[in-house]
């Protein structure tokens, strides 16, 4: 293939690949941000909401009616992770770790118990191919990039315009002034752990027409979500999706000019980075 | 952080440590799950270890693997067993991880004290296993396609008489894609040891028949994303050979048909590609008119004959290659029949060899039996079909299929010969000391 196409193709394969990325992260962002935890069962919520979107859309028929099922349902399971859990141990930092190891390898053997281990595909609510004179290109992932950045304006929108982002916003800044404000901040953590499953379900829900869902997809999901959310600053939203931008692409493009493994590398590594000269990422707050 | 945070690790520790105690004096307890060694009279069930994927990557064979096993367990047992003795499984799963299938085998052989072990498939689990079956000293049976065994990399008490391996089936399909697809390939396979022998023998055996090898495309073995990788198979490519394996296989497939179109090459695959996938999943349209290698022919049709029903059956799997229960659970079709001929092997080897118990002399005399045996004809005992077995190289060797797609099913377009499948032997395994 010529390098102009070659290079297209890259851009391609990188954009979709960032947008997806940035929605999957926010929710790890979103949560470490507000209720500073780790949240290890992050990629557990991905892999779920693939999962529930199979089985809504096997069941239903409908692809949307599964889309709008799996951050509801996922949700749900967050909060009572959050209530049954996390409120028990007193979102304290190590602790939290251990529980939410916990809670992921419990989530993932449940789906095996009941899913199965198989790797079940849903047809795409949209599908169509794209083909360019050199290659042909899946429709359907433009869809996916499409909403994927429609979504991520809505959760901008609900951040900065609302009160419930207020909310969110206070507590993330000093837990204890909200407190004083009258911000109800275990009703917030709650709300962001709940939030924060939800989002990463919806990465699952339209990622599962083009991978498939399979119980452990989660675990990709799950490293490159701290990969981004190291580089762009623990609980920084912007740096989060800046640094989705700039891995996806980078991901992309030297994997397909290069190889994949090059690709890992370098993002590896421009975390090591980040980490050894600005340790609280790209647009991390100054020493939380 | 600060003084709470301490408090609170210093009573995880000590929660901990009581946690600890507790769990050592749990294994301190008889292991209600071990043999009682009295009961061991002669009459006794014959208790085999199956090494399983149950979880991991390799969970959807190891499914199938688990209840074609059973399948065949229970018809063995109700036509009266092995040597007149029950069959007893004792399944254990290796999470399809090469560390873990060491520590299975170590378990199911001092523990559980089973008499062999079978059925692992992975190549990666096989090669991290096969060493300690070797040092602890039990034959080890496995059913897993790679060319380990054969190459002689492995030890005297492994074998892998139910399932051809890579390097035969790709000696016996290449002519025939060569004469009939194109001469130019490239070649997309995943990057370990299963991959690697296909990478090797497809190469050897193309060059060497006037095929010419325009690019391989090794993929990591847990990429979920294939787009990618398409752009390196060069334009001139006449025919494009792939065989992927894992959860990543429909969105493989799916890609490949994306990028290619219209404009796609001859397509050659190993049926790997899609095991435990429905052929009628969605974008999977463009695999009209491309080719499989197949063991076994996923599809019944008019000419199946009646053992080979006989076996779908007994192990619940429909026309198309499917659960009886649910038709989206698709099988392995062309790997899980090597479990069940793998157990007819074992009762052949025990009933001819007078294997008693575990131990140097019976196992002494069930391994050379079982170098000494020639062949298995075809019928309910190896549905597959017949299978020239050579001792030296503790390896079956068998027929292949080609199938073409044809309206979503596999329809076989030619089948190879055994001789087809032969090559010169690198390995002589009797001459190791047992």
């Amino acid at each position: 293939m010529d390098f102009g196409p070659h290079l297209f193709l890259a851009l391609l394969e990188g954009l979709v690949g960032a947008f997806v990325l940035a929605l999957t992260a926010l929710g790890l962002s979103l949560v470490f941000g507000v209720m500073r935890i780790v949240n290890v069962a992050h990629g557990a919520f991905f892999m779920l909401g693939a999962v529930v979107t199979w089985w809504v859309s096997t069941a239903t028929g409908s692809f949307l009616a599964a889309l709008l099922a799996a951050p509801v349902v996922v949700g749900a399971v967050a909060i009572l992770a959050d209530r049954l859990v996390l409120r028990r141990i007193g979102y304290e930092p190590e602790s939290t770790i251990v529980a939410t190891i916990g809670l992921l390898y419990i989530l993932e053997q449940v789906v095996l118990m009941t899913y199965g281990p198989y790797a079940r595909p849903v047809a795409a609510p949209i599908y169509f191919r794209i083909d360019f004179p050199w290659f042909g290109y899946s429709g359907y992932k433009l869809v996916v990039a499409a909403v994927a950045g429609l979504l991520l304006v809505l959760a901008w929108l609900v951040l900065s315009r609302t009160t419930l982002g207020l909310y969110l916003r206070a507590t993330q800044q000093d837990r204890e002034m909200a407190q004083t404000f009258a911000v109800p901040v275990e009703r917030v953590y709650t709300l962001a752990f709940g939030v924060g499953g939800g989002l990463t379900a919806l990465a699952g829900a339209l990622i599962v027409p083009v991978q498939q869902a399979h119980y452990l997809m989660g675990l990709d999901a799950l490293l490159m979500s701290f990969v981004v959310v190291i580089l762009g600053g623990l609980g920084s939203l912007r740096g989060t999706v800046v640094a989705a931008l700039v891995v996806g692409l980078s991901d992309g493009v030297i994997s397909v000019l290069f190889s994949p493994t090059l690709a890992k590398i370098v993002a590896t590594l421009l975390v090591a980075l980040v980490l050894a000269v600005r340790g609280r990422g790209l647009f991390g707050e100054e020493a939380a | 952080m600060g003084h709470d945070a301490e408090r609170a690790v210093g009573i995880s520790r000590r929660r901990f440590l009581a946690a600890g105690a507790v769990l050592t004096a749990g294994a301190a307890l008889p292991d209600p799950t071990a043999p009682r060694a009295l009961a061991q009279t002669g009459s006794s069930p014959l208790r085999l270890g199956f090494q399983v994927h149950r979880t991991g990557i390799g969970a959807v064979y190891g499914r199938w693997y688990e209840r074609t096993t059973m399948a065949a367990v229970k018809l063995i047992n109700e036509k009266g067993g092995i040597a007149g003795r029950q069959v007893e499984i004792v399944a254990e799963d290796d999470g399809t991880d090469p560390k873990r299938g060491a520590e299975v085998v170590e378990k199911l052989a001092t523990r559980h004290k089973v008499d062999l072990i079978f059925g692992t498939l992975f190549s990666h689990v096989v090669i991290g296993s096969a060493p300690r079956a070797g040092e602890l000293k039990v034959p080890y049976l496995v059913v897993s396609e790679g060319y380990h065994v054969a190459s002689g990399k492995l030890n005297r008490y492994v074998f892998q008489p139910g399932i051809t391996d890579v390097r035969a089936q790709v000696t016996a399909v290449a002519p025939w894609i060569l004469k009939n697809l194109g001469k130019k390939a490239t070649l997309i396979f995943p990057d370990y040891a299963f991959g690697h022998d296909h990478r090797d023998f497809f190469s050897r055996v193309a060059t060497a028949q006037g095929g010419t090898i325009r690019a391989l495309v090794p993929i990591p073995p847990t990429e979920t994303s294939f787009t990618k990788y398409f752009p390196r198979v060069p334009a001139d490519t006449e025919v494009l050979y792939h065989v992927m394996v894992g959860p990543g296989v429909l969105t493989f497939v799916k890609e490949m048909g994306e990028h290619f179109g219209t404009r796609r090459p001859q397509i050659f695959g190993f049926i790997d590609s899609l095991e435990g996938v429905d052929l009628a999943s969605p974008g999977l349209d463009f695999l009209e008119g491309t080719y499989f290698w197949e063991a076994f022919p996923r599809y019944a049709g008019p000419n199946t004959p009646t053992h080979v029903r006989t076996y779908r059956e007994r192990v619940g799997v429909n026309e198309a290659g499917a659960s009886l229960n649910d038709p989206k659970d698709v099988s392995t079709f062309s790997h899980m029949f090597g479990c069940w001929e793998t157990l007819y092997v074992i009762k052949q080897a025990v009933e001819k060899s007078g294997y008693k118990k575990p131990g140097p002399a019976d196992y002494k005399a069930l391994i050379e039996t079982l170098e000494g045996i020639q062949s298995f004809g075809e019928g309910l005992e190896h549905p597959q079909g017949p299978k020239r077995f050579v001792g030296s190289l503790h390896q079956v060797f068998g027929q292949q299929v080609i199938s073409r797609v044809q309206k979503r099913r596999l329809e076989v377009v030619h089948r190879t010969a055994i001789e087809d499948s032969m090559y010169p032997p690198e390995a002589d395994y009797t001459k190791q000391p047992l």
